[in-house]
């Protein structure tokens, strides 16, 4: 009897196997398929597990395309920012209070804006290392907002200014030291239309 | 009719409680149900934990790559179980002078039982074409008697896997415990040291990365070639939701990791969308937005569509996370003049706050069965690790002072935090048990940051 049954048990186990690899190369995530625990069996005879091997994969991580460039990108909007009209505005620890000195920059800017009337502009928002990655977020958002409403009530059109927070991504002085800090709270103003 | 609805009603109720009391009889009349075949459980010296010991697999194909797994399995296999510390692990150079075994059927369990080992993890590897065939035993030494066997068949690139499968199987059966051997951390780092192009001063690319649990197979996953930031994984693994730059204003994208595929659910026309986090099934997104016009918590359905607005507040409002029922959200608001966490009903309700300390921020809401919130807080001149226990209002630190340590991350099972620290120099990711036992650097290079643990 046992040996009528070997030849089909082994084709049915043989098939299983092959259509549970096949599986794998396509890629299907982790099959936690129910198998039967074996028995407990005992060190003279250990018995195999009466359920076929559990097939384990992993699905393969498959990198997106990269994206076109979104980002406009000239030459001469380069030269401008190189060498930007568009004055940084500092900020003290922890605000997005505009100071007086910071109120006198954004005079300055506001009048380089009214001559180059067709500039839109994004003001980046930066931070020092000093607050955490996600809080930060939020304070470079506010500073670059903040600058933003000063400019408009200078009478310089909303729509011509965007905002950027780069929270602490992005220091312009990677130093650790108060000075590197100074220099790292601040508005950046980029041209990225003319 | 008013007695027939009243008949019906009172024969509903009567149904109803003949249900309930029904239930109840079976409940009793009837035996717990049984764990399908319970098998052995391996116990220690009594106050003890259970002493495991894991020798090197043995390899039944002579090949070198063969060779090299059946090495490879036995050690990743050792680390796993030795990740939870729920078992004692003999370390295993003590026991490399007892002879490799030639198979399943011959092994010396004088000598196991002479080492002290109360479990005996073996295994034996074997090639079937690109596939390896493993199969594994647990025996009970005293006993001389398995408790768990296994065979998997899988291809032989990542034999880690076998370990991690192994080991989770392990913890399931023997303690009914969640192992995470077969989790990942996404996380961000710059250590591509690529310039982002479109700007004048020199800013590094910084992308998205996965890696295991431990640290192996450390791989990237966005090639944007921008900023890319607070990478959150949905609760099926197959997704990430991040911040990303590419477009210029940040905005939420979801990197479908093993489809290739990528969503922009919000298609920010300027305005900010910041840190996403999935809810508990998956269906929301919760993230901090300024589309209103300053930094607020909004969720959304996954594709973009219903979203609603949770806090309303001129301070900034960010950083959320969702309970593990999703019924609440604990999120960073500074409306005190500081940023301090807070927890809201997801219907925007029932507001409260959680901390009154210098500045907190990044809540993390464990997983069940804890109820508790890791979050960053400044402690001097950088910020540790803390946790709340929302039951009783107790509080531990889990880091002191070494660098600054930021962005908690819960394991699955609840049992290990992930988290950033710039201890070492550079920033780089950690993990740590919940009690503050045994940190373990995973990233060696460049900066990393802002982990997530997937579930």
């Amino acid at each position: 009897m046992r040996s009528r049954w070997g030849l089909p048990g082994m084709v049915v186990i043989v098939a299983f196997v092959a259509l549970t690899v096949g599986a794998c190369h396509k890629k299907v995530p982790p099959v936690a398929r129910p198998v039967q625990p074996p028995p407990p069996t005992t060190f003279a005879s250990p018995t195999k597990p009466p359920a076929p091997p559990e097939p384990i994969s992993e699905p393969v991580v498959v990198p997106p395309a990269p994206f076109a460039e979104d980002r406009v990108s000239t030459a001469s909007l380069d030269e401008i920012n190189k060498n930007s009209p568009l004055k940084p505005v500092f900020f003290n620890y922890d605000t997005a209070e505009i100071s007086s000195e910071g109120q006198k920059i954004l005079d300055g800017n506001a009048e380089v804006l009214k001559k180059n009337s067709p500039w839109i502009v994004t003001i980046e928002g930066h931070c020092d290392e000093r607050g955490t990655a996600e809080y930060n977020l939020a304070l470079g958002e506010r500073r670059a907002v903040s600058a933003r409403t000063y400019l408009v009530s200078l009478g310089i059109l909303a729509d011509r200014i965007r905002t950027v927070s780069y929270g602490k991504e992005f220091p312009f002085d990677p130093g650790h030291s108060e000075a590197a800090w100074g220099k790292n709270r601040r508005d950046h103003f980029v041209v990225t239309q003319k | 009719m008013r007695r027939t609805i009243l008949v019906l009603a009172t024969s509903l109720a009567a149904a109803a409680v003949l249900i309930i009391t029904g239930h109840a009889a079976q409940s009793t009349a009837t035996p717990q149900q049984q764990p399908p075949a319970v098998s052995l459980t391996i116990t220690g010296e009594p106050g003890a934990l259970p002493r495991y010991a894991v020798p090197d697999f043995i390899a039944l194909s002579s090949d070198a790559e063969t060779v090299e797994a059946a090495k490879t399995i036995g050690q990743a296999l050792w680390d796993d179980l030795n990740f939870e510390r729920e078992f004692d692990m003999i370390p295993r150079d003590t026991y490399a002078s007892i002879p490799a075994a030639r198979s399943l059927a011959s092994l010396p369990f004088d000598r196991w039982r002479e080492l002290g080992a109360d479990g005996l993890v073996v295994g034996t590897v074997e090639r079937q074409g690109d596939s390896l065939r493993v199969e594994v035993r647990l025996f009970g030494v005293k006993a001389q008697q398995s408790a768990f066997g296994r065979e998997y068949v899988a291809p032989a690139s990542n034999s880690r896997l076998f370990a991690h499968t192994i080991a989770d199987e392990i913890f399931q059966t023997q303690l009914a415990l969640r192992g995470v051997a077969r989790t990942k951390i996404a996380f961000v780092s710059d250590r591509d040291g690529e310039r982002l192009t479109g700007t004048v001063e020199t800013r590094t690319v910084k992308e998205i990365y996965i890696c295991d649990y431990d640290g192996a197979n450390q791989r990237r996953v966005t090639v944007n070639r921008s900023l890319n930031i607070n990478p959150t994984w949905s609760p099926d693994g197959r997704s990430l939701a991040y911040t990303s730059y590419r477009r210029g204003a940040p905005d939420i994208f979801i990197s479908m990791i093993y489809q290739g595929t990528i969503e922009n659910p919000l298609h920010s026309k300027g305005e900010e969308n910041f840190l996403p986090v999935w809810s508990p099934d998956g269906t929301k997104i919760a993230f901090q937005s300024n589309r209103d016009g300053n930094p607020e918590v909004y969720v959304m359905n996954r594709d973009g569509s219903g979203i609603r607005r949770l806090t309303n507040h001129p301070a900034s409002d960010g950083t959320p996370t969702w309970s593990p029922s999703g019924t609440q959200v604990a999120f960073t608001s500074d409306r005190s003049g500081s940023p301090q966490i807070y927890v809201v009903g997801a219907d925007g309700l029932s507001l409260r706050q959680i901390t009154r300390e210098s500045y907190c921020d990044r809540p993390t809401w464990s997983p069940a069965p804890y109820n508790e919130i890791a979050y960053s807080a400044r402690t001097g001149p950088g910020f540790d690790i803390k946790v709340l226990d929302l039951a009783t209002g107790e509080r531990r630190q889990l880091t002191f002072g070494e660098g600054s340590n930021e962005s908690p991350a819960y394991a699955a099972n609840g049992r290990h935090i992930a988290f950033s620290s710039t201890r070492a120099g550079k920033r780089h990711l950690y993990t740590i048990e919940r009690t503050g036992k045994d940190l373990r650097q995973l990233t060696k290079a460049g900066n990393n940051q802002t982990p997530d643990w997937s579930k």
